[in-house]
């Protein structure tokens, strides 16, 4: 039982950053009909957002201190970030502390610019080009911002932590009465998970009360009808390709203390987001939230040893397995709608 | 008995009752009509003929055997061709090619490789399209990207190739459908000229009137989803229920 | 001849006339010239351009003709691979059993794969293969190491049984795979002048089956089979309504070109008896595409073409480092020199990959129709300016281009 309250949890952040990957995607495909093979690009700059402020908040200056000595004997040269000259030790330390949530704010920003200059710039022309073309071009580009990020940041992980607030792991295992240190979760990915399901909350708040929103979710279910109605549609795609751009974007900001970010890091989670669209259903916002929590977690149980030890292999293919059964049992995911892509 | 029969067919789409118990049958090498004002149900008709859709109840055969839950290429190969309203035609391939593929493919929908041979090569296919392309008169036109024709053309070419197939029923889905008078009375005189070389049973889905009377031999009206009336083309002329169909009465109901 | 009008012919002439004489023709500068970088004619690159044509022809089967976009294709090429070091470990260095095999074993994983994938269309079959060669990647890394050698790659030892062959040399080294004696590896050198061509048994073996894969793949092209899957992409509706199932005919061409690319992967492996998981991974299924659609997807050159352009930019850029970008701007000014060192620096070396995906977005966005096209685009140029008087064309219904060329 532990083990399976264990697994559950463990499941819930990667299932998160899935959930999270896969509603841009199907939020672009469902409006603008593109398949984005960059999204996972999106994702990557966003943990690189976060990269970005920690070293930003990071950088120091130093002043030579003659009254104190360092181990040679030559006066000490102290580093003080400016943030703390600026802001005072205390606040300045808990900014640097802060700097991956605080980065949140920072990415919004940079992804909406990022999102709104490549729908503009290039998404926008490929509307009525085939898939294969789109998919053709987002892959170029996302190979292109890859690079870009590898050329600034070097192929190497990059450490970025977690507020010191949120460092430890909590005893779900003492809490729930079983014994202690049976089920521990770190804090931070609770806090991961609580963040995503208030992003999602959002987004599917915004698309169900407000007017914009209705007019998208209008135009997911039929896009030409929605035209014909004289709404101005090419804002409203650009918007939402900017929104998007900043949901995948946060999600790459908080994940980033999870797993050091690293350049090809959108690419490992765009292939699974896809596969977590296709399995909730092309076009369905509630579907690849629930299909990215689902194999999330389901990847994180096949992981365990004694299921590994039955079935040799089945954690490097578990989501890829249930993705092929699902497409051929039900070929439009698990909450599709008919006629999305079936041409 | 007739060559297809239809019985009993119902189909619903959610609340909306498109066909309910028809009954219809086309008598061997007749051209049949079914006309009806919009949303009569003919293209549901159709749909169900040709294994596109699969009706609630009842049953339809075709010499004999059913046609239900077989896929359209099943039943193309019971010998049932089908022209399209909008023409659906190979656009990127020439028309030479767009006839030379009915002629390759076998009766019976066998797959067969022959990757190593030559399709300009086999001699007896290249005649059979030739002597097709002849009969509707495109074969100066062998050459063209079937995309780029005008409408009428790519009408013809598809009935070209659905005739190059030689089926026993070939099924017509508005085929003058936004064409000019001189292509109607065209596609009319082919039709016509085919029907006098070889036994073929059609059946036709048509508005135009003119095409309705030139060309079929039995006619049922449908409405709402139900058949009418079934005679020979003089006697629906005039029909008051007819009439009452497309003019429509106060009393929608009382045509019964 | 050979079953193929005149036209053709030649082209498979000329293809094997210049796969022949590759050696001199790549070889554009002297040796000791300072632009003897960007000479093509050295085995390991003219083994690559074979060996990729030979991927993208087959790629360019079901890709081209069908319109079924695999993003899996890699997978197959490392199956070739693995079952080729397969028998140079067990049987014997003869290259022959090795592609046999892996032939063979490629086919069959490709009508696995295929008879699932294809039962899908559009994006769903993308993502399908997709997943069918990340699955085997990841498994290549894992569970499968006992045949894979996991990480490490599979590879030739010492003390692999080679029944028909020998564990050892003479010399006590591992053998080099070779047909029936003639080492892959040994290559000629002729020079005449300043130049030294090199005539290497590995490239010509390669590109001997790149020509016989070549002129097969045009009779594909040409036969009522090639047809069909002309038809499939252009309309499946009609397709069914012919009586067709399309089924058969795409999961036939899925399997050639999954043929095409197991004999690519063992020849790889007969150039360097090493099998590799990477070689499977998606970034190497991205590659396929993007040499089919340079080249021109559809077309019978195209894809040829694409292979030799990519894997000659990938060579050559990847050769050029800040070193070499500082000997070619050293005429100008240090203001001028220094930025455009840098700028150069970003695209070359290690910034391939960034060029990769700038040639990816370019291609796709300006030339959809790929090198073909362009070449098309403008040889009608020159054409109208040839014969300006062509202004009757209502009378002359302009014909088709025949069947991709």
């Amino acid at each position: 039982m532990d083990a399976i309250i264990l697994q559950i949890l463990n499941g819930l952040d990667k299932g998160s950053a899935y959930a999270l990957i896969a509603l841009g995607l199907t939020l672009i495909f469902g409006t603008l009909g593109v398949v984005n093979f960059a999204h996972g690009a999106l994702f990557m700059i966003g943990a690189f957002c976060a990269v970005t402020l920690n070293r930003l908040f990071s950088l120091s200056f130093e002043v030579v201190d003659p009254t104190k000595l360092d181990f040679l004997g030559n006066p000490a040269k102290i580093k003080t970030a400016y943030v703390e000259a600026w802001f005072g030790q205390d606040f300045g330390a808990a900014i640097i502390d802060w700097s991956v949530p605080l980065a949140i704010l920072f990415s919004i920003p940079v992804m909406l610019a990022i999102g709104f200059a490549m729908e503009r710039g290039l998404i926008k022309h490929f509307y009525k080009r085939p898939h294969a073309d789109q998919i053709l071009v987002t892959f170029g580009l996302a190979i292109v911002l890859q690079e870009i990020i590898k050329y600034f940041y070097g192929a190497n992980p990059i450490p970025t932590p977690a507020p010191s607030a949120f460092t430890g792991s909590f005893d779900f295992g003492a809490m729930l009465g079983f014994d202690v240190g049976q089920i521990i979760y770190p804090y931070w990915r609770m806090v991961y998970f609580a963040f995503s399901l208030v992003v999602i909350g959002a987004v599917f708040a915004f698309l169900r009360f407000t007017t914009f929103g209705m007019v998208v979710r209008a135009g997911m279910a039929d896009r030409e009808t929605v035209g014909l109605l004289g709404i101005n549609i090419d804002r409203r795609f650009t918007i939402m390709f900017g929104i998007a751009a900043s949901v995948a974007g946060m999600a790459g900001v908080m994940y980033a203390p999870i797993n050091s970010p690293n350049y090809h890091m959108g690419m490992d989670f765009l292939v699974l987001s896809f596969v977590v669209v296709v399995v909730g259903g092309m076009g369905s916002l509630a579907g690849a939230v629930l299909a990215g929590f689902l194999l999330g977690i389901l990847q994180s149980f096949a992981s365990m040893n004694e299921i590994k030890s039955l079935l040799p292999g089945i954690d490097q293919i578990i989501i890829y397995l249930i993705a092929i059964v699902i497409l051929l049992t039900r070929p439009r995911g698990l909450m599709g709608r008919k006629g999305v892509m079936e041409d | 008995m007739g060559i297809l029969e239809v019985k009993n067919v119902s189909k619903r789409f959610g609340g909306l009752k498109a066909l309910s118990d028809v009954n219809l049958s086309i008598a061997e090498n007749t051209v049949h009509a079914l006309i009806g004002p919009n949303g009569a149900g003919k293209s549901t008709l159709l749909n169900v003929l040709v294994g596109k859709l699969i009706p609630d109840t009842g049953s339809v055969t075709f010499e004999g055997q059913s046609v239900l839950g077989r896929k359209p290429h099943e039943i193309n190969q019971m010998g049932i061709s089908r022209v399209f309203q909008t023409p659906e035609i190979f656009g990127e391939l020439t028309v030479m090619e767009n006839v030379l593929i009915p002629c390759f493919a076998k009766r019976d929908g066998a797959f067969r490789m022959h990757a190593l041979e030559s399709t300009g090569r086999e001699k007896e296919m290249v005649e059979k399209a030739e002597a097709m392309l002849i009969d509707v008169k495109m074969i100066d036109k062998r050459g063209m990207h079937a995309a780029s024709m005008s409408r009428g053309d790519k009408r013809r070419l598809e009935m070209a190739m659905c005739l190059v197939q030689e089926p026993k029923l070939l099924l017509l889905d508005e085929p003058t459908a936004g064409m000019a008078r001189a292509d109607t009375n065209n596609t009319i005189d082919l039709l016509k000229e085919i029907k006098s070389k070889r036994p073929i049973t059609m059946a036709i889905i048509e508005h135009d009137m003119h095409v309705v009377f030139s060309l079929a031999e039995r006619i049922t009206v449908l409405a709402q989803g139900t058949p009418l009336v079934e005679d020979i083309p003089e006697n629906i002329k005039g029909h008051p229920k007819v009439m009452e169909a497309y003019l429509g009465t106060t009393h929608g109901e009382a045509a019964e | 001849m050979l079953g193929l009008d005149r036209k053709d012919f030649t082209l498979v002439l000329i293809i094997a006339l210049v796969a022949l004489l590759a050696p001199f023709l790549l070889n554009f500068w002297p040796t000791e010239s300072g632009m003897a970088q960007f000479n093509a004619g050295y085995p390991a690159l003219m083994q690559r351009f074979a060996i990729y044509g030979i991927f993208a022809i087959g790629f360019n089967i079901l890709f081209g003709l069908t319109g079924y976009l695999s993003f899996g294709h890699a997978a197959f090429l490392g199956v070739g691979s693995y079952s080729a070091v397969w028998m140079f470990k067990l049987l014997s260095m003869n290259v022959l059993p090795g592609i046999f095999l892996a032939i063979i074993v490629s086919g069959l994983f490709a009508l696995v794969i295929g008879y699932v994938s294809l039962r899908r269309s559009g994006i769903y079959f993308s993502i399908l293969t997709l997943a069918f060669a990340q699955m085997s990647f990841n498994l290549a890394y894992s569970v499968l190491t006992p045949l894979t050698n996991g990480e490490t790659g599979l590879q030739t030892t010492l003390n692999d049984p080679r029944i028909l062959g020998a564990s050892r040399t003479a010399e006590g080294g591992i053998p080099v795979p070779s047909l029936f004696g003639l080492e892959m590896n040994a290559t000629s050198i002729w020079k005449i002048g300043g130049w030294e061509f090199q005539f290497n048994v590995g490239y010509y073996f390669a590109a001997a089956l790149m020509v016989l894969t070549f002129y097969l793949s045009i009779r594909l092209f040409r036969s009522p089979f090639g047809l069909m899957l002309r038809a499939i992409k252009t309309n499946q509706t009609r397709m069914s309504y012919t009586g067709l199932s399309s089924r058969p005919y795409t999961l036939a061409a899925f399997v050639i070109s999954g043929m095409y690319a197991g004999l690519a992967g063992a020849l790889l492996a007969c150039m360097d008896p090493l099998a590799g998981a990477e070689r499977m991974q998606w970034t190497a299924s991205g590659e396929v595409v993007i040499m089919s659609i340079l080249g021109g997807a559809g077309t019978l050159l195209g894809p040829i073409l694409g292979a030799g352009v990519i894997k000659y930019l990938e060579n050559i850029f990847s050769k050029i480092n800040e070193g070499v970008l500082h000997g070619w701007f050293d005429f100008l000014p240090e203001v001028v020199k220094e930025p455009l060192v840098w700028l150069f620096a970003r695209f070359t070396g290690e910034g391939w990959s960034l060029t990769l995906g700038l040639i990816f977005m370019i291609v796709v966005i300006f030339l959809p129709g790929g090198l073909m096209e362009g070449a098309r685009r403008i040889g009608d140029l020159f054409r109208k300016r040839g014969k300006p008087s062509d202004d009757d064309k209502e009378h002359h219904p302009k014909p088709a281009a025949h069947v991709a060329e």
